[in-house]
């Protein structure tokens, strides 16, 4: 087993977890953490195929390295954007969580 | 049939760098928004919203008068080393509709997120004109990218973009519904991402006319394909992925909602075609579409059915989007692949992408008379809905003449769009989706009259309306109005359409 087999399936364990916490937890924050899992696998998986890449004297494949860092950056503005929105929901109602209040939602003008 | 032409080596053509304005113009404008604050901020939005207009006119002019796509290099790399933007015959179409629709909701909500005169200055107005900015940026760059990671950096975009829209308003409901969309929304992104993954270890490269040159039908494709398929799915809210859709645009305010439900979920949908029909032709396999058509077929029946059981006027147009949404994943089946099938092909591409059209200029109308509604009356329940007719004509005549494109009823727009649908349908036989486009318009039907019916009814005694501005009125049915004018376009394969792509 080389070290790339090592880092496809850690990446796909990142995955498999990161899928689970997004859809088995219910507190918004624990889903925003296995969104984050998710992402670190698939990058991991980046990482790889760039190894996988290599040759004329690199020792990986440039290309998936640029498209993983842009990757970053998007999964890094989506964290801050959810994050944004769960300190204001808890600011709002004291607790941050996605269960609808009991009572219907009013709605009061355009 | 219908596979694109690859990018020769450094043939931009002229007008390539109208491509290029489209996506940075809204950029800069944004930057000038928070600079100008809130006096002469939203004023130059205005401005750029109608330059944007002004570039898709003559974006789509070049490519129709041409009949080439339009193709920018980047930097002057060619690919697969550098990025390209290329509009063709589709690209051009929605390009011009996003920008029309942009505009009319930053007239709409002039109002309240326009100018403001004196006094502390509000932060909603530059929020919501700065993200409706990015959102035509995003979308440009959606239609106009020739590379799957390019497409990826829009689609996240589009999506960051819309949610502080979702939320605006600021109450508990808006940013659950915000936060729920998001997370839906980021993992879509996240299974996309991994599709082309997966691809460009297979493939190395992530360039669409060259990975159609390349795709074979092996395991990694297949996964890759379904992958990426099913993150665009939740990202565009189709039956089964739509739990995110309704209170989301059911929350934001009437403008938003109607930028929401017209453009933003068809910027995935617009990814969804460009994939299966450019980059991966050769695994387009009947059973597979055959079951984006059926999640289509379900979205379109139990969409309707949701949408008559509702008992608020936005939940019911929201319901009414996930419908809609349902008929334009029949293109994937009705477009056959046999070569010979040229006529049957370019209308079924015809009558998807005029219900993508027409779709978007009545749902934005219809959210806009929404809205107006519940401006007036403090509510929007559809049971207490009695005498709007007479208080507020026009609006009621806006959500009717939008509920005749929804319907399917001629002459307008969706008519145009499912009978071409149909005619591709019963043309090679495939009568299941035909009686579905058809249950479809009936349920359509029902919810509509449902809704104009408690309008024109009289009411109890004398109703309490606050009064709404003529202008809104204005723009809300001349968008309807611009779904119905689409109907008088020939009923036939439109030429534009097929711009770029090949034999």
């Amino acid at each position: 087993m080389s070290a790339a087999d090592l880092y496809w399936m850690a990446g796909a364990a990142l995955t498999g977890l990161g899928v689970y916490g997004l859809i088995a937890s219910p507190h918004p924050l624990r889903k925003l953490l296995g969104l984050n899992l998710l992402g670190s696998g698939i990058f991991l998986l980046f990482g790889v195929i760039a190894r996988r890449g290599a040759g004329a004297g690199l020792s990986g494949d440039p290309v998936p390295q640029a498209l993983v860092i842009t990757a970053i950056v998007v999964a890094f503005s989506a964290t801050a954007i959810a994050i944004a929105l769960l300190l204001r929901l808890h600011a709002e109602e004291g607790s941050a969580s996605l269960e609808d209040a009991e009572q219907p939602p009013r709605d009061d003008g355009a | 049939m219908m596979a694109l032409q690859p990018i020769a080596a450094a043939d931009p053509t002229a007008g390539g760098s109208l491509l290029v304005l489209g996506i940075v113009l809204p950029a800069v404008a944004i930057v000038a928004l928070f600079v100008l604050g809130g006096r002469w901020g939203p004023r130059a939005a205005a401005l750029m919203l109608g330059v944007q207009v002004l570039i898709a006119l003559r974006v789509l002019f070049l490519v129709g008068e041409t009949g080439q796509p339009l193709v920018y290099v980047v930097g002057g790399w060619t690919p697969p080393l550098g990025i390209a933007l290329r509009a063709d015959g589709i690209s051009a179409v929605m390009m011009l509709t996003a920008s029309l629709i942009a505009a009319a909701a930053a007239g709409f909500a002039w109002r309240d997120y326009g100018p403001q005169a004196e006094g502390k200055e509000r932060r909603a107005p530059l929020v919501f004109l700065s993200a409706l900015l990015a959102i035509g940026a995003a979308l440009n760059l959606l239609f106009t990218s020739a590379d799957l990671f390019n497409l990826y950096v829009g689609l996240e975009l589009l999506t960051f973009a819309a949610i502080p829209i979702v939320s605006l308003k600021g109450s508990a409901e808006t940013l659950r519904a915000a936060l729920r969309y998001l997370l839906f929304a980021v993992f879509g992104s996240m299974l996309y991402l991994l599709g082309i993954v997966l691809i460009y270890g297979a493939y190395g490269t992530l360039d669409i006319a060259m990975l159609a040159a390349r795709i074979r039908p092996d395991g990694v494709t297949l996964l890759a394909a379904g992958l990426a398929t099913a993150g665009l799915l939740a990202k565009t809210a189709l039956f089964p992925f739509h739990l995110w859709l309704p209170p989301a645009h059911a929350g934001a305010p009437a403008a938003g909602s109607a930028v929401l439900s017209a453009l933003v979920v068809k910027g995935s949908l617009f990814l969804i075609v460009r994939l299966w029909f450019d980059a991966l032709p050769a695994i387009r396999e009947p059973a597979a579409m055959q079951l984006l058509a059926s999640l289509g077929a379900a979205a379109v029946i139990l969409g309707s059915l949701s949408a008559l059981r509702q008992a608020r006027l936005k939940l019911l147009v929201a319901y009414s989007t996930v419908a809609q949404i349902g008929y334009m994943f029949f293109v994937f089946t009705l477009v056959p692949a046999a070569p010979a099938e040229t006529w049957i092909a370019a209308t079924a591409w015809t009558g998807g992408w005029m219900q993508v059209v027409a779709h978007a200029f009545a749902k934005a109308a219809m959210f806009m008379a929404a809205g107006m509604v519940a401006e007036a009356l403090g509510h929007d329940r559809i049971d207490d809905l009695a005498g709007l007719a007479k208080k507020l004509p026009l609006v009621a005549l806006t959500f009717a003449v939008s509920g005749l494109s929804l319907m399917g009823i001629p002459p307008s727009g969706g008519f145009s769009a499912k009978w071409m649908l149909l005619m591709a349908a019963l043309g090679q036989g495939h009568w299941f989706w035909a009686l579905v486009i058809i249950a479809g318009g009936v349920l359509a039907g029902a919810y509509v009259f449902r809704v104009l019916g408690r309008m024109m009814a009289e009411p109890p005694q004398n109703l309490a309306a606050r009064p709404v501005s003529g202008g809104q009125q204005g723009v809300a049915l001349a968008l309807a109005l611009v779904s119905v004018v689409l109907g008088l376009l020939p009923l036939e394969p439109a030429a534009v359409l097929l711009i770029g792509r090949g034999p």
